[in-house]
Formats: C-alpha cells, structure tokens, sequence
C-alpha cells in the first residue's frame, strides 16, 4: 500500500545541504512513502541550459536521465527550479538522441517536494504537525512559480502546521536575483537585487526564510548574512520534518 | 549623473556597475516602475477577462509578423493612394539619408519630432544634426533626455532615469535662469519652448505605434498631443516605422490599442489616439502637404521564420520593463541607448549581432515575469534562452567554455561527483561545517564578496546515504 518515489535530492542539496535532502526522506517516509534513491542521478545540467551550453548539459544529465528512467515511480525533487528544467526542457534537451522517449516520460514524472506532499500525498502526515511558535517569510521561486506552476502547495502546507505564522512580503513576486549562474556572471548585481528581497523580509520581523529553493536560500541568507542582517534559511521539508517529528523523541 | 558614462564597448557587466554605483539613479527607476507596474495591473484586472484579451492580442500579433509581405504590400498602396509616398529602408543609412533627404528637399533648418524609438535606432538626430538641421524632441520626457544630452532609457517613459531634481536642473540650463522646482513651472517652460518649434518648423517627424494595412493609416498614441502637432502643423510630415508595427485590420489595431494603453500606463486609452491618413485633401486647410512613410527593416527580415520571430510581435508597451528585477536596479543605459529590459536584450543580439549584443542575453535571470506580463505573450524568457545558445556558440571566451566543458565532465558519473563530494567533506570536518569566508578564486571570489557561502556538510548526502 506504501507508494514507491524515487528521491532525487539535486546536486546542490545532495554536495551542500544533505540534511535538507534527509528532511525531505523523513517527510516523504512519514507521509507513507517507500523512498527509493539513484547513485546516477546527480544533475539535471540546468546550469549549463540555461548558460547556453546545450552539449554540456546534454553530458550531465545524460546520467541522471539513465539512473531514473526505469519504472514508474514519480521523481521527487528538493527543487522547483530543477524540476522545472527536467519537466519544461528535458525533451528537448534530448531531442533527436536514442534517449528522447525516457526523457520525456521522466519529464512527466518528476515533481517538486511540496506540491507533491501537498498534491499527491495529500498533505500526508501534517494533521497534528505543529512548531514552537515561530514567524516565517516564505519565498517563491520564480522557476516554481511561473515556470512549473506551483504556487499555493508550499503556503497551505505552511498553513496547516501549528505555531507557524507566514508573514506576507511585500513584493513576493519579485526575484531574489540568484538566477543559477547569473549570480557568477553579475555578482553584485544579482547581490543588489537580493538586497531588496532581504529588505522585504525583514520588514515583516521574520527571521526565519522558508523556500522550496535552496539556491534561492542560499542567495538570500547568504546576502543577509555578509549584511549582518539576522536570517535562517530553512528548505521547506526541514519544517515539515520538524513539525511531523513525534514529539518527546528527538527532534529535527 | 549624466547618461554618458555608459561605454558601450564595455561588457554588460561593466555598464551595470556605473547604474549599481548611482543611489538616486536606482531610486528614481524602482519608484517610477513600481507606479507603473501596479497602474498595469489595475487596469488589467478591471476588464471581465484581461486573459482573454491577451490571448487574442497575442493571436493578432502572431498572425499580422506571419503575413507581414502581404500587409506591408497592402499598408503601401494604401498609404500611396491617399497621396502619401512610401519608402522601404533596408537598414539604419538608408533611412537616415532618406529622411535627410526630404528635409533638405523642404529646406529645412527645424525638425520637430514626437516619441520614435525607431528614429532612436537609426540616430536620426545626429543624422539630421550633421547635415546642419536641428531636431528637435517634443515629447517632454525625449526633450529632457535630449537636452541632458542622453538618450531615452525606457520605451515609453524616456526620462524615468531622472528625478524632479535632475529636470529642474537641466531646464534651468537651457534657459539660462533658474527655474522652480515645481513640475508645472518645468512643464510650462518646455511648453513655451517647443510652442515656437512646432510653428515654425518645417518637417515634423513621427513615430508610428501601429499601422493598420486595409486603410493605409497609421496610428500614433500619445498624453501629451505633441505628436498630432508634429504631424499637422509642419508642411512636410515623415513617419517612420519599424516593419513589423503593421496589423492587418482596423478591428485588430482596436484590441492592440486597448492591450498598449493598459500595458503601458495603466490607462484605457490615452489622451491622444491620432490616426493619419495621408496628406491633407484638396480643399482641405490643415495638414501637411507632404506624407512620408519610412518603412524599416534593419535587421528584422532576418528574424522572419527563425526561432526568435516571435521577438516581432511586440508592440512597444514596455511592460517588460516595469516588471524586470533587472531592469529596476540599472534602468535602460546598461543595457544599450535605445532598447532595455528583457526586450532589448532580446532585439539587441538579434539586430546588431550575436558578436556586439549577445551578452545581453545573460542579462536576466530567467525568472520569467517578463513573460508573464507582455500583453501579446512573447515567450522572453525562453527567447533569452535560445540566444544564449546561440552567445555560447559564437560570443563566449575560450575561459567559459572551458568551466562548462570542466565542470559538465565532473558532473557527469557519479563517480567524480562523489570525489568532488568527498574534498567538500574534508574541507566540512575541517572547518566544523563553517563557512569558509571569501574564496580566492574568480568568480566565486566575487560572489563571496556579497555574500557568505554556506559551509560544506561533513558528508554529502549520497555519502550519509551509502553508509
């Protein structure tokens, strides 16, 4: 009865945020799921798509495409942006080659975290989740929200978590400026334009940034912090695990 | 700060940090286009189905550029039955020449011009001004920039780069006193100013936002009425016009015009919609004796049938502008002195060339609101994206192809993921997980200068996975 997904962390979560990506197969296992992981999936060559470098990217996910494509189990992502890019440019990106049919049918699987525990799941496992009382921003990414679609799944699972309190930003639409490699390319540019969302956030009086982005979290708490401005970044499925960890056990 | 500072033999990057390193510059941009953006978005939401209107703006758009030879045939024998004279500009020179040529022609000393970002792109005012004519901007936000010596730094809001202060400031320079600091003092005395122009200059000089090929007319949008004096009063009138400003019917220019206005400025329509037909009639008093329309291509052909067509719909509303994340910390000037934001840095490669233009194709972050808030849905974005590849063929250094060639081979097998996993380990257990301060090595040196970088994890998670 257990549903079987196969748990792609991404490669930033997996080199620089594995207990976010563990958050994530908490949540997952809780909320009734049997998480499965792939060795070979390590990227989705969104860094090199969006530079422009078809043939690098092609190389990249070339190996994550063969590790996922076996079976029918959807693909969970720790990231709207990159599973935009697998869903929106992956039959693309292997168009003409003898892999374009897996690619597509791995587009259709994959899925973004929090749409999924909030979609399929059900929101599973949050009916008594609950926090110690804590004020939260929560930051969209514009790959999740225009790109993939998902825009209301990361806010009715904040919403049904007691003890936390989601604090408007003013402009939640606008880009933090992280862009993947545009922040390379313009880093004081893109660390301008942080700045304005960091401004946002504070303004609210939350010192806790909830995103389903860790690039994003990591531009923006990054920023804040070389600005002395107090924030945590928390990848949405660390609040979820904390919130649906049975309580008296450790937690977190 | 004055417009020139920009150099644009310079990298993206490098004009970014001269609009980066002007306080009241940004401010006076961010202040301007949230105005604008939300006057937008009011105006939209107060129709029953603003989406359906986009949709089918987007459809007329798409339909006018994929019949673009048949309407520009049919807007011609239109334009010249009514007595006007038509004459298709292969690029920038020939328009210029030609334009010069019939204000010599009228012996004219003044040229009065209302608000053309196609005359911007051909440099019609050095143009003229070589051949010892003076033009003379009249649309107000064009004449503050003109005489500020600059160039308009947004689409449809020409000085959204200045605040009152700068106005006043190079208004008191060109009368000579200092004027109040008080917008309509400031706007009275560019008034009396251009009131002389209008009258006696001898050719007046056009835009054209949307020409409309059944009838042969144009039509000109404007707030301030400036451009029907420019095309009444002067004997000569010359309107120029990108190629693919053309729909098909009246019908069509009806849901353009109501998508521009609220696009644009929020409103249903503006002030002014003047829509000319030729020289005047016989027996007719007012009106020019002459009807010039300079059709441009400059570049546009070649986009016609390529993956970038859609590039060609747009209708000039600088919506795309108002929304950009970018846009709002640089303002125009970054970017290039006639077309900003997403949309001039998608027609800037494609007009002048991947090798001049096409960096700015990296100037977004892909976030998409561009997209999401053009009235006929060009796909920006994925158009940026598309001109990447093209930048990474033909524009990018031997360095950047290098990191993506490097990087791709160690991302690619799992197995050197896993070592590059496994130095980040030691450098975690090493540090206690903190971060590492400021990298020493470009470009990661510069990202650390902004911004503290996590520290590495002990392990990675396929090596906690693994165990």
């Amino acid at each position: 009865m257990s549903l079987k997904v196969i748990l792609f962390p991404t490669c930033l979560a997996d080199l620089l945020f594995p207990d976010a990506a563990s958050a994530a197969e908490r949540v997952l296992e809780r909320a009734g799921c049997e998480v499965q992981w792939r060795e070979g999936a390590v990227c989705c060559g969104q860094p090199a798509w969006n530079s422009g470098h078809v043939e690098e990217a092609r190389r990249v996910a070339r190996g994550t495409l063969e590790a996922l494509q076996d079976g029918e189990a959807p693909v969970v992502l720790c990231s709207g942006s990159c599973t935009g890019m697998m869903h929106e440019y992956w039959p693309e990106l292997f168009e003409g080659t003898a892999v374009q049919e897996a690619a597509t049918s791995v587009a259709g699987r994959v899925r973004e975290l929090s749409s999924f525990v909030a979609g399929e799941l059900g929101g599973g496992g949050l009916d008594d989740a609950s926090v110690a009382p804590t004020a939260v921003c929560y930051h969209d990414s514009c790959h999740m929200m225009r790109g993939l679609g998902v825009g209301a799944a990361p806010h009715d699972l904040l919403g049904r978590i007691d003890g936390i309190e989601e604090r408007a930003l003013e402009s939640p639409e606008r880009c933090c400026g992280f862009g993947g490699t545009f922040s390379l390319r313009y880093p004081e540019l893109s660390a301008a334009m942080a700045d304005e969302k960091v401004d946002d956030i504070a303004a609210t009086g939350a010192t806790t940034l909830v995103a389903s982005d860790l690039g994003c979290l990591m531009q923006i708490c990054g920023r804040a912090e070389a600005r002395g401005v107090r924030l945590e970044g928390r990848y949405i499925a660390e609040v979820l695990d904390e919130a649906t960890t049975p309580k008296g056990t450790a937690g977190g | 700060m004055a417009d020139n500072h920009y150099d644009y033999s310079e990298g993206f990057g490098a004009r970014a940090a001269v609009s980066l390193a002007d306080p009241m510059l940004r401010k006076s941009i961010a202040t301007a286009v949230d105005i604008q953006a939300r006057n937008r978005i009011n105006a939209l939401t107060s129709l029953a189905d603003a989406e359906a209107l986009r949709e089918l703006g987007s459809q007329i758009r798409a339909s006018a550029i994929a019949r673009l030879d048949e309407h520009l045939e049919r807007l011609a024998e239109n334009w010249e039955a009514a007595g006007g004279t038509v004459f298709f500009a292969a690029d920038a020179a020939e328009a210029g020449a030609y334009i010069v040529g019939v204000a010599e022609k009228a012996g004219a000393t003044t040229v009065v011009k209302s608000k053309s970002m196609a005359s911007e792109e051909i440099g019609l005012n050095t143009v003229l001004g070589e051949a010892g004519i003076e033009a003379v901007e009249t649309d107000l936000g064009e004449y503050i920039v003109q005489q500020d010596g600059g160039h308009p730094s947004h689409i449809v809001a020409p000085a959204i780069h200045k605040s009152k202060e700068d106005v006043a400031g190079i208004l008191s320079a060109v009368a000579g006193e200092e004027l109040p600091l008080d917008t309509l003092e400031l706007m009275k005395f560019a008034r009396g100013v251009l009131r002389e122009k209008f009258l006696t200059a001898e050719v007046g000089v056009s835009g054209v936002n949307h020409a409309v090929a059944e009838s042969g007319a144009i039509c000109i949008v404007t707030n301030e009425g400036n451009a029907r004096m420019c095309t009444s009063m002067p004997p000569v009138h010359v309107a120029i016009m990108g190629m693919e400003r053309v729909v098909g019917t009246w019908d069509e220019l009806a849901v353009i015009l109501s998508l521009l206005a609220r696009s644009a400025t929020g409103q249903k329509l503006t002030q002014y919609t003047s829509l000319i037909n030729g020289p005047k009639r016989a027996g007719e008093i007012d009106g020019p004796t002459e009807s010039h329309l300079v059709i441009l291509d400059n570049g546009r052909s070649n986009i016609l049938g390529t993956r970038y067509q859609a590039a060609l719909h747009c209708i000039r509303c600088g919506a795309c502008l108002n929304v950009c994340p970018v846009y709002r910390q640089l303002g125009g000037h970054a970017y290039d002195p006639v077309y900003s934001g997403p949309i001039g840095a998608v027609l800037n490669p494609l007009i002048k060339g991947t090798a001049e233009a096409g960096e700015l194709a990296h100037a977004s972050t892909l976030c998409g609101a561009c997209y999401e808030a053009c009235p006929v849905k060009i796909p920006l974005h994925d158009l940026l994206l598309r001109l990447r590849q093209d930048y990474a063929e033909e524009g990018a250094g031997r360095l950047e192809h290098a990191a993506y060639s490097a990087w791709s081979h160690a991302w690619a097998t799992p197995g050197r993921f896993k070592a590059f996993g496994r130095v980040g380990g030691l450098l975690g257990r090493a540090t206690g997980g903190k971060s590492l301060g400021r990298l020493p090595l470009p470009p990661l040196s510069r990202w650390t200068r902004g911004r503290t970088l996590p520290g590495f994890p002990r392990a990675t998670f396929r090596d906690k996975r693994a165990r």
